[in-house]
Protein backbone atom coordinates (compact mmCIF):
# COMPACT_ATOMS: atom_id res chain seq x y z
CA UNK A 1 0.00 0.00 0.00
CA UNK A 2 1.13 3.58 -0.44
CA UNK A 3 1.06 6.41 2.07
CA UNK A 4 -1.49 8.94 0.88
CA UNK A 5 -0.15 12.35 1.86
CA UNK A 6 -3.18 14.11 0.47
CA UNK A 7 -5.34 12.46 3.15
CA UNK A 8 -3.08 13.92 5.84
CA UNK A 9 -3.10 17.36 4.28
CA UNK A 10 -6.86 17.33 3.94
CA UNK A 11 -7.30 16.27 7.57
CA UNK A 12 -4.72 18.66 8.98
CA UNK A 13 -6.94 21.69 9.69
CA UNK A 14 -9.40 19.53 11.61
CA UNK A 15 -6.62 17.69 13.46
CA UNK A 16 -5.00 20.94 14.48
CA UNK A 17 -8.32 22.13 15.81
CA UNK A 18 -8.44 18.96 17.89
CA UNK A 19 -4.88 19.59 19.04
CA UNK A 20 -5.86 23.08 20.10
CA UNK A 21 -8.62 21.71 22.30
CA UNK A 22 -6.21 19.10 23.68
CA UNK A 23 -3.78 21.85 24.68
CA UNK A 24 -6.57 23.96 26.13
CA UNK A 25 -7.93 21.17 28.33
CA UNK A 26 -4.47 20.06 29.43
CA UNK A 27 -3.32 23.61 30.19
CA UNK A 28 -6.33 24.66 32.25
CA UNK A 29 -6.53 21.25 33.92
CA UNK A 30 -2.84 21.34 34.83
CA UNK A 31 -2.88 24.92 36.10
CA UNK A 32 -5.74 23.98 38.43
CA UNK A 33 -4.26 20.57 39.25
CA UNK A 34 -0.79 21.91 40.03
CA UNK A 35 -2.16 24.74 42.18
CA UNK A 36 -4.38 22.43 44.19
CA UNK A 37 -1.66 19.78 44.28
CA UNK A 38 0.86 22.24 45.73
CA UNK A 39 -1.54 23.20 48.49
CA UNK A 40 -2.34 19.56 49.23
CA UNK A 41 1.36 18.65 49.20
CA UNK A 42 2.11 21.36 51.73
CA UNK A 43 -0.73 20.15 53.94
CA UNK A 44 0.61 16.62 53.67
CA UNK A 45 4.11 17.74 54.59
CA UNK A 46 3.34 20.19 57.38
CA UNK A 47 -0.41 20.14 58.04
CA UNK A 48 -2.03 19.11 61.30
CA UNK A 49 -3.04 15.49 61.72
CA UNK A 50 -6.77 15.52 60.70
CA UNK A 51 -6.16 17.61 57.55
CA UNK A 52 -3.17 15.48 56.68
CA UNK A 53 -5.21 12.29 56.96
CA UNK A 54 -8.01 13.75 54.84
CA UNK A 55 -5.59 14.66 52.06
CA UNK A 56 -4.04 11.21 52.31
CA UNK A 57 -7.45 9.63 51.70
CA UNK A 58 -8.09 11.93 48.72
CA UNK A 59 -4.74 11.05 47.17
CA UNK A 60 -5.24 7.33 47.76
CA UNK A 61 -8.69 7.46 46.21
CA UNK A 62 -7.68 9.38 43.09
CA UNK A 63 -4.54 7.34 42.52
CA UNK A 64 -6.43 4.15 43.27
CA UNK A 65 -9.02 4.50 40.50
CA UNK A 66 -8.44 4.61 36.73
CA UNK A 67 -8.63 8.01 35.09
CA UNK A 68 -11.08 6.70 32.52
CA UNK A 69 -13.46 5.71 35.33
CA UNK A 70 -13.05 9.16 36.88
CA UNK A 71 -13.90 10.75 33.54
CA UNK A 72 -16.99 8.57 33.14
CA UNK A 73 -18.04 9.30 36.70
CA UNK A 74 -17.73 13.06 36.33
CA UNK A 75 -19.51 13.11 32.97
CA UNK A 76 -22.26 10.53 33.49
CA UNK A 77 -22.71 9.97 37.25
CA UNK A 78 -22.10 13.41 38.75
CA UNK A 79 -24.92 15.09 36.74
CA UNK A 80 -27.37 12.50 38.08
CA UNK A 81 -26.18 12.95 41.66
CA UNK A 82 -26.13 16.73 41.57
CA UNK A 83 -28.85 17.49 39.04
CA UNK A 84 -26.59 19.57 36.82
CA UNK A 85 -25.65 19.40 33.16
CA UNK A 86 -21.95 19.21 32.55
CA UNK A 87 -20.23 19.82 29.24
CA UNK A 88 -17.65 17.36 27.94
CA UNK A 89 -14.85 19.92 27.92
CA UNK A 90 -15.65 21.02 31.47
CA UNK A 91 -15.75 17.41 32.63
CA UNK A 92 -12.41 16.86 30.93
CA UNK A 93 -10.79 19.83 32.63
CA UNK A 94 -12.15 18.76 36.02
CA UNK A 95 -10.94 15.19 35.50
CA UNK A 96 -7.43 16.27 34.50
CA UNK A 97 -7.29 18.79 37.37
CA UNK A 98 -8.39 16.32 40.04
CA UNK A 99 -6.26 13.51 38.70
CA UNK A 100 -3.06 15.54 38.39
CA UNK A 101 -3.58 17.26 41.75
CA UNK A 102 -3.23 13.93 43.57
CA UNK A 103 0.05 13.10 41.87
CA UNK A 104 1.40 16.63 42.23
CA UNK A 105 0.54 16.55 45.95
CA UNK A 106 2.87 13.59 46.40
CA UNK A 107 5.60 15.19 44.29
CA UNK A 108 5.39 18.40 46.31
CA UNK A 109 5.38 16.55 49.62
CA UNK A 110 8.47 14.63 48.56
CA UNK A 111 10.46 17.66 47.50
CA UNK A 112 9.49 19.70 50.55
CA UNK A 113 10.54 16.91 52.89
CA UNK A 114 13.79 16.42 50.99
CA UNK A 115 14.99 19.92 51.89
CA UNK A 116 17.44 19.71 54.78
CA UNK A 117 15.83 20.47 58.13
CA UNK A 118 18.88 22.53 58.97
CA UNK A 119 17.85 25.20 56.45
CA UNK A 120 14.45 25.55 58.09
CA UNK A 121 16.16 25.81 61.47
CA UNK A 122 18.55 28.44 60.15
CA UNK A 123 15.57 30.49 59.01
CA UNK A 124 13.65 29.98 62.25
CA UNK A 125 16.71 30.79 64.33
CA UNK A 126 16.79 34.24 62.68
CA UNK A 127 13.34 34.97 64.02
CA UNK A 128 11.35 34.26 60.87
CA UNK A 129 7.96 32.60 61.28
CA UNK A 130 7.64 29.17 59.65
CA UNK A 131 5.55 30.38 56.71
CA UNK A 132 8.17 32.97 55.77
CA UNK A 133 10.90 30.33 55.88
CA UNK A 134 8.73 28.31 53.49
CA UNK A 135 8.07 31.24 51.15
CA UNK A 136 11.60 32.66 51.00
CA UNK A 137 13.93 29.72 51.62
CA UNK A 138 12.68 26.14 51.55
CA UNK A 139 9.79 26.64 49.10
CA UNK A 140 11.95 28.01 46.26
CA UNK A 141 14.52 25.26 46.86
CA UNK A 142 11.83 22.59 46.84
CA UNK A 143 10.42 24.05 43.61
CA UNK A 144 13.72 23.42 41.86
CA UNK A 145 13.52 19.75 42.83
CA UNK A 146 9.95 19.74 41.62
CA UNK A 147 10.84 20.61 38.05
CA UNK A 148 11.68 17.15 36.63
CA UNK A 149 8.66 15.32 38.10
CA UNK A 150 6.41 18.29 37.28
CA UNK A 151 7.56 18.03 33.68
CA UNK A 152 6.64 14.36 33.78
CA UNK A 153 3.20 15.17 35.12
CA UNK A 154 2.52 17.74 32.38
CA UNK A 155 3.47 15.21 29.73
CA UNK A 156 1.35 12.48 31.31
CA UNK A 157 -1.68 14.74 31.73
CA UNK A 158 -1.48 16.05 28.16
CA UNK A 159 -1.52 12.49 26.87
CA UNK A 160 -4.30 11.58 29.30
CA UNK A 161 -6.63 14.02 27.56
CA UNK A 162 -6.87 11.43 24.76
CA UNK A 163 -9.05 9.37 27.10
CA UNK A 164 -11.71 12.07 26.81
CA UNK A 165 -12.70 10.50 23.51
CA UNK A 166 -14.91 8.17 25.59
CA UNK A 167 -17.17 11.10 26.43
CA UNK A 168 -17.03 12.53 22.92
CA UNK A 169 -14.83 15.57 23.53
CA UNK A 170 -13.42 16.52 20.13
CA UNK A 171 -9.79 16.65 21.21
CA UNK A 172 -7.03 15.32 18.97
CA UNK A 173 -7.53 11.56 19.35
CA UNK A 174 -11.31 11.78 19.01
CA UNK A 175 -10.93 13.99 15.95
CA UNK A 176 -8.57 11.48 14.35
CA UNK A 177 -11.00 8.67 14.98
CA UNK A 178 -13.85 10.66 13.46
CA UNK A 179 -11.84 11.39 10.32
CA UNK A 180 -10.91 7.73 9.90
CA UNK A 181 -14.56 6.73 10.27
CA UNK A 182 -15.10 8.91 7.23
CA UNK A 183 -12.14 8.14 4.96
CA UNK A 184 -10.76 4.83 6.29
CA UNK A 185 -7.15 6.14 6.04
CA UNK A 186 -6.05 4.63 9.40
CA UNK A 187 -2.32 4.58 8.63
CA UNK A 188 -2.12 8.19 7.50
CA UNK A 189 -4.36 9.69 10.15
CA UNK A 190 -2.98 7.78 13.16
CA UNK A 191 0.54 8.64 11.98
CA UNK A 192 -0.42 12.30 11.76
CA UNK A 193 -2.09 12.18 15.18
CA UNK A 194 0.99 10.56 16.71
CA UNK A 195 3.28 13.17 15.15
CA UNK A 196 1.16 16.05 16.40
CA UNK A 197 1.26 14.61 19.94
CA UNK A 198 4.99 14.12 19.62
CA UNK A 199 5.57 17.73 18.59
CA UNK A 200 3.36 19.07 21.41
CA UNK A 201 5.00 16.88 24.03
CA UNK A 202 8.49 17.76 22.82
CA UNK A 203 7.59 21.40 23.28
CA UNK A 204 6.46 20.67 26.84
CA UNK A 205 9.73 18.83 27.48
CA UNK A 206 11.79 21.70 26.08
CA UNK A 207 9.89 24.22 28.17
CA UNK A 208 10.71 22.39 31.40
CA UNK A 209 14.29 21.92 30.28
CA UNK A 210 14.51 25.69 29.87
CA UNK A 211 13.01 26.27 33.32
CA UNK A 212 15.49 23.86 34.86
CA UNK A 213 18.40 25.60 33.18
CA UNK A 214 17.26 28.87 34.72
CA UNK A 215 16.67 27.27 38.13
CA UNK A 216 19.13 24.41 38.52
CA UNK A 217 18.62 21.91 41.31
CA UNK A 218 20.80 22.76 44.32
CA UNK B 1 21.50 40.71 85.60
CA UNK B 2 21.83 37.51 83.61
CA UNK B 3 21.15 37.37 79.88
CA UNK B 4 20.25 33.67 79.88
CA UNK B 5 18.59 31.98 82.83
CA UNK B 6 17.58 28.31 83.05
CA UNK B 7 15.26 27.61 86.00
CA UNK B 8 14.65 23.98 86.84
CA UNK B 9 14.42 22.96 83.16
CA UNK B 10 12.93 19.54 82.44
CA UNK B 11 12.98 17.87 79.06
CA UNK B 12 12.54 14.37 77.64
CA UNK B 13 12.66 12.80 74.21
CA UNK B 14 9.85 10.27 74.42
CA UNK B 15 10.32 8.19 77.54
CA UNK B 16 13.97 9.22 77.78
CA UNK B 17 14.58 12.00 80.28
CA UNK B 18 17.21 14.42 78.99
CA UNK B 19 17.19 17.22 81.55
CA UNK B 20 16.03 16.77 85.07
CA UNK B 21 16.11 20.22 86.58
CA UNK B 22 18.82 22.29 84.92
CA UNK B 23 19.67 25.61 86.52
CA UNK B 24 22.11 27.93 84.82
CA UNK B 25 22.74 31.64 84.61
CA UNK B 26 24.84 33.28 81.94
CA UNK B 27 25.98 36.88 82.33
CA UNK B 28 26.60 39.37 79.52
CA UNK B 29 30.10 39.14 78.01
CA UNK B 30 30.62 35.62 79.27
CA UNK B 31 32.13 33.14 76.80
CA UNK B 32 30.69 29.84 77.95
CA UNK B 33 32.21 26.71 76.45
CA UNK B 34 30.14 23.55 76.82
CA UNK B 35 31.92 20.21 76.56
CA UNK B 36 30.91 16.65 77.28
CA UNK B 37 30.55 13.23 75.71
CA UNK B 38 28.15 12.78 72.82
CA UNK B 39 24.58 12.30 73.97
CA UNK B 40 25.21 14.27 77.13
CA UNK B 41 22.69 16.93 76.10
CA UNK B 42 25.01 19.80 75.24
CA UNK B 43 23.53 20.54 71.80
CA UNK B 44 20.04 20.19 73.22
CA UNK B 45 20.92 22.65 75.98
CA UNK B 46 22.01 25.16 73.35
CA UNK B 47 18.97 24.59 71.13
CA UNK B 48 16.62 25.10 74.06
CA UNK B 49 17.94 28.64 74.52
CA UNK B 50 16.45 29.86 71.22
CA UNK B 51 13.47 27.50 71.37
CA UNK B 52 14.52 25.25 68.50
CA UNK B 53 13.83 22.57 71.11
CA UNK B 54 10.90 22.93 73.46
CA UNK B 55 11.09 22.28 77.18
CA UNK B 56 8.51 20.51 79.30
CA UNK B 57 8.84 22.18 82.62
CA UNK B 58 10.70 25.01 84.25
CA UNK B 59 11.62 28.10 82.24
CA UNK B 60 14.39 29.62 80.19
CA UNK B 61 14.56 33.38 79.96
CA UNK B 62 16.70 35.23 77.48
CA UNK B 63 17.04 38.91 78.28
CA UNK B 64 13.73 38.67 80.11
CA UNK B 65 11.80 36.91 77.31
CA UNK B 66 10.58 33.41 78.07
CA UNK B 67 10.85 30.43 75.70
CA UNK B 68 7.37 29.60 76.95
CA UNK B 69 6.06 33.10 76.38
CA UNK B 70 4.47 32.40 73.00
CA UNK B 71 5.21 33.57 69.50
CA UNK B 72 6.29 37.11 70.33
CA UNK B 73 8.70 36.17 73.09
CA UNK B 74 10.25 33.45 70.96
CA UNK B 75 10.67 35.85 68.06
CA UNK B 76 12.39 38.35 70.35
CA UNK B 77 14.65 35.67 71.76
CA UNK B 78 15.67 34.60 68.27
CA UNK B 79 16.39 38.17 67.29
CA UNK B 80 18.72 38.46 70.27
CA UNK B 81 20.41 35.08 69.89
CA UNK B 82 22.30 34.44 66.67
CA UNK B 83 22.90 30.78 65.89
CA UNK B 84 25.73 29.01 64.08
CA UNK B 85 25.24 25.35 63.12
CA UNK B 86 27.58 22.42 62.71
CA UNK B 87 26.47 21.98 59.08
CA UNK B 88 26.62 25.74 58.29
CA UNK B 89 23.10 25.65 56.76
CA UNK B 90 23.76 28.51 54.36
CA UNK B 91 20.94 29.08 51.89
CA UNK B 92 22.32 27.42 48.75
CA UNK B 93 20.38 29.52 46.25
CA UNK B 94 21.87 32.75 47.58
CA UNK B 95 25.39 34.14 47.33
CA UNK B 96 27.44 34.74 50.46
CA UNK B 97 26.39 38.40 50.35
CA UNK B 98 22.70 37.56 49.88
CA UNK B 99 22.87 35.08 52.75
CA UNK B 100 24.13 37.82 55.06
CA UNK B 101 21.69 40.41 53.70
CA UNK B 102 18.73 38.08 54.14
CA UNK B 103 18.27 38.52 57.90
CA UNK B 104 18.49 42.31 57.98
CA UNK B 105 16.03 42.60 55.08
CA UNK B 106 13.48 39.94 56.02
CA UNK B 107 13.69 40.11 59.79
CA UNK B 108 14.94 43.58 60.65
CA UNK B 109 13.16 45.30 57.74
CA UNK B 110 16.34 47.09 56.64
CA UNK B 111 16.44 48.67 53.19
CA UNK B 112 18.38 46.83 50.51
CA UNK B 113 21.09 49.46 50.63
CA UNK B 114 21.58 49.34 54.39
CA UNK B 115 21.49 45.55 54.41
CA UNK B 116 24.12 45.44 51.68
CA UNK B 117 26.38 47.85 53.50
CA UNK B 118 26.07 45.91 56.75
CA UNK B 119 26.61 42.57 54.98
CA UNK B 120 29.74 43.80 53.23
CA UNK B 121 31.14 45.09 56.51
CA UNK B 122 30.45 41.76 58.22
CA UNK B 123 31.97 39.76 55.37
CA UNK B 124 35.04 41.92 55.68
CA UNK B 125 35.12 41.23 59.40
CA UNK B 126 35.20 37.48 58.77
CA UNK B 127 37.77 37.98 56.01
CA UNK B 128 35.59 37.10 53.03
CA UNK B 129 35.08 40.37 51.15
CA UNK B 130 36.45 38.87 47.96
CA UNK B 131 34.07 35.93 48.15
CA UNK B 132 30.91 38.00 48.59
CA UNK B 133 29.44 37.00 45.25
CA UNK B 134 30.21 33.30 45.47
CA UNK B 135 27.57 30.69 46.16
CA UNK B 136 27.98 28.40 49.20
CA UNK B 137 28.85 25.45 46.95
CA UNK B 138 31.83 27.43 45.65
CA UNK B 139 33.24 28.03 49.15
CA UNK B 140 35.31 25.79 51.41
CA UNK B 141 33.78 24.55 54.64
CA UNK B 142 35.72 27.08 56.66
CA UNK B 143 34.59 29.90 54.41
CA UNK B 144 30.99 28.73 54.57
CA UNK B 145 31.10 28.68 58.34
CA UNK B 146 32.55 32.20 58.43
CA UNK B 147 29.71 33.38 56.17
CA UNK B 148 27.30 31.66 58.56
CA UNK B 149 28.82 33.61 61.45
CA UNK B 150 28.44 36.85 59.50
CA UNK B 151 24.85 35.93 58.70
CA UNK B 152 24.09 35.37 62.39
CA UNK B 153 25.77 38.65 63.36
CA UNK B 154 23.75 40.52 60.74
CA UNK B 155 20.58 40.37 62.82
CA UNK B 156 22.53 42.26 65.48
CA UNK B 157 22.23 39.68 68.27
CA UNK B 158 23.20 40.28 71.88
CA UNK B 159 24.21 36.67 72.23
CA UNK B 160 25.74 34.10 69.90
CA UNK B 161 25.08 30.36 70.07
CA UNK B 162 27.54 27.98 68.41
CA UNK B 163 26.61 24.34 67.94
CA UNK B 164 29.83 22.45 67.24
CA UNK B 165 30.90 25.05 64.68
CA UNK B 166 34.13 23.29 63.70
CA UNK B 167 33.11 19.63 63.93
CA UNK B 168 32.36 19.34 60.21
CA UNK B 169 35.66 20.95 59.19
CA UNK B 170 39.09 19.61 58.29
CA UNK B 171 41.67 20.43 60.96
CA UNK B 172 43.39 23.06 58.83
CA UNK B 173 40.11 24.89 58.20
CA UNK B 174 39.14 24.97 61.86
CA UNK B 175 41.63 27.66 62.80
CA UNK B 176 40.15 30.30 60.48
CA UNK B 177 36.74 29.78 62.10
CA UNK B 178 38.13 29.72 65.64
CA UNK B 179 40.05 32.91 64.95
CA UNK B 180 36.86 34.73 63.97
CA UNK B 181 35.17 33.40 67.11
CA UNK B 182 38.05 34.50 69.28
CA UNK B 183 37.87 38.01 67.84
CA UNK B 184 34.18 38.09 68.69
CA UNK B 185 34.92 36.95 72.22
CA UNK B 186 37.55 39.67 72.60
CA UNK B 187 35.04 42.27 71.43
CA UNK B 188 32.82 41.30 74.37
CA UNK B 189 30.13 39.29 72.59
CA UNK B 190 28.26 36.96 74.90
CA UNK B 191 28.77 33.46 73.54
CA UNK B 192 27.68 29.92 74.31
CA UNK B 193 29.76 27.40 72.41
CA UNK B 194 29.28 23.65 72.24
CA UNK B 195 32.57 22.24 71.02
CA UNK B 196 35.33 19.69 71.35
CA UNK B 197 38.03 22.35 70.88
CA UNK B 198 39.67 22.24 74.30
CA UNK B 199 42.48 24.57 73.31
CA UNK B 200 39.96 27.16 72.18
CA UNK B 201 38.11 26.80 75.50
CA UNK B 202 41.34 27.51 77.34
CA UNK B 203 42.26 30.51 75.19
CA UNK B 204 38.92 32.22 74.57
CA UNK B 205 36.51 30.82 77.18
CA UNK B 206 35.70 32.60 80.41
CA UNK B 207 33.66 29.69 81.71
CA UNK B 208 33.55 25.97 81.08
CA UNK B 209 30.62 23.62 81.54
CA UNK B 210 31.15 19.86 81.51
CA UNK B 211 27.93 18.03 80.79
CA UNK B 212 27.24 14.42 81.45
CA UNK B 213 24.00 12.46 81.36
CA UNK B 214 21.89 15.59 80.97
CA UNK B 215 23.44 17.30 83.97
CA UNK B 216 25.95 20.08 84.28
CA UNK B 217 28.57 18.02 86.08
CA UNK B 218 31.14 20.80 86.42
CA UNK B 219 30.90 24.55 86.08
CA UNK B 220 34.03 26.63 86.47
CA UNK B 221 36.75 28.54 84.67
CA UNK B 222 38.62 26.74 81.89
CA UNK B 223 41.83 27.33 83.79
CA UNK B 224 40.83 25.44 86.90
CA UNK B 225 38.78 22.69 85.26
CA UNK B 226 41.31 21.90 82.53
CA UNK B 227 44.43 22.12 84.66
CA UNK B 228 43.01 20.28 87.63
CA UNK B 229 40.04 18.20 86.55
CA UNK B 230 37.94 17.75 89.70
CA UNK B 231 36.66 14.31 88.71
CA UNK B 232 37.98 11.09 87.25
CA UNK B 233 35.28 11.34 84.59
CA UNK B 234 36.39 14.77 83.32
CA UNK B 235 40.06 13.76 83.40
CA UNK B 236 39.19 10.70 81.36
CA UNK B 237 37.10 12.73 78.90
CA UNK B 238 39.85 15.30 78.38
CA UNK B 239 42.39 12.60 77.69
CA UNK B 240 40.21 11.19 74.94
CA UNK B 241 39.39 14.51 73.31
CA UNK B 242 42.80 16.13 73.19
Amino acid sequence: MSFDWSAVIAALPQLLQGAELTVFIAAIGLILGISVGMLLGMLRAFGPMPVNALVQVYVAFIRGTPLIVQIMFIYFALPILMHVRIQGVTAGIIAIAINSSAYVAEIVRGSLLSISKGLTEAGLAMGLPFWKVLVFITGPLAFRRLIPPLGNQCITSLKDTSLLLVIGVSELTFTGQEIIADNFRAVEIWSAVAMIYFVMLSAVGLFWQYVERRMPIL
Amino acid sequence: MSIVKFSNVQKSFGPHKIFNGINLEIMPREVVVVIGPSGSGKSTLLRCINALESIEDGDIRVDGYSVKGGRNDIRNIRLEAGMVFQQFNLFPQMTALENVMFGPMRVRKATRRDARELALALLEKVGLSERANHYPAELSGGQQQRVAIARALAIRPKLMLFDEPTSALDPELRQEVLKVMQTLAEEGMTMVIVTHEIEFARKAGTRLLFMEGGKIAHDGTPGELLTNPPSERLRDFLQHVV
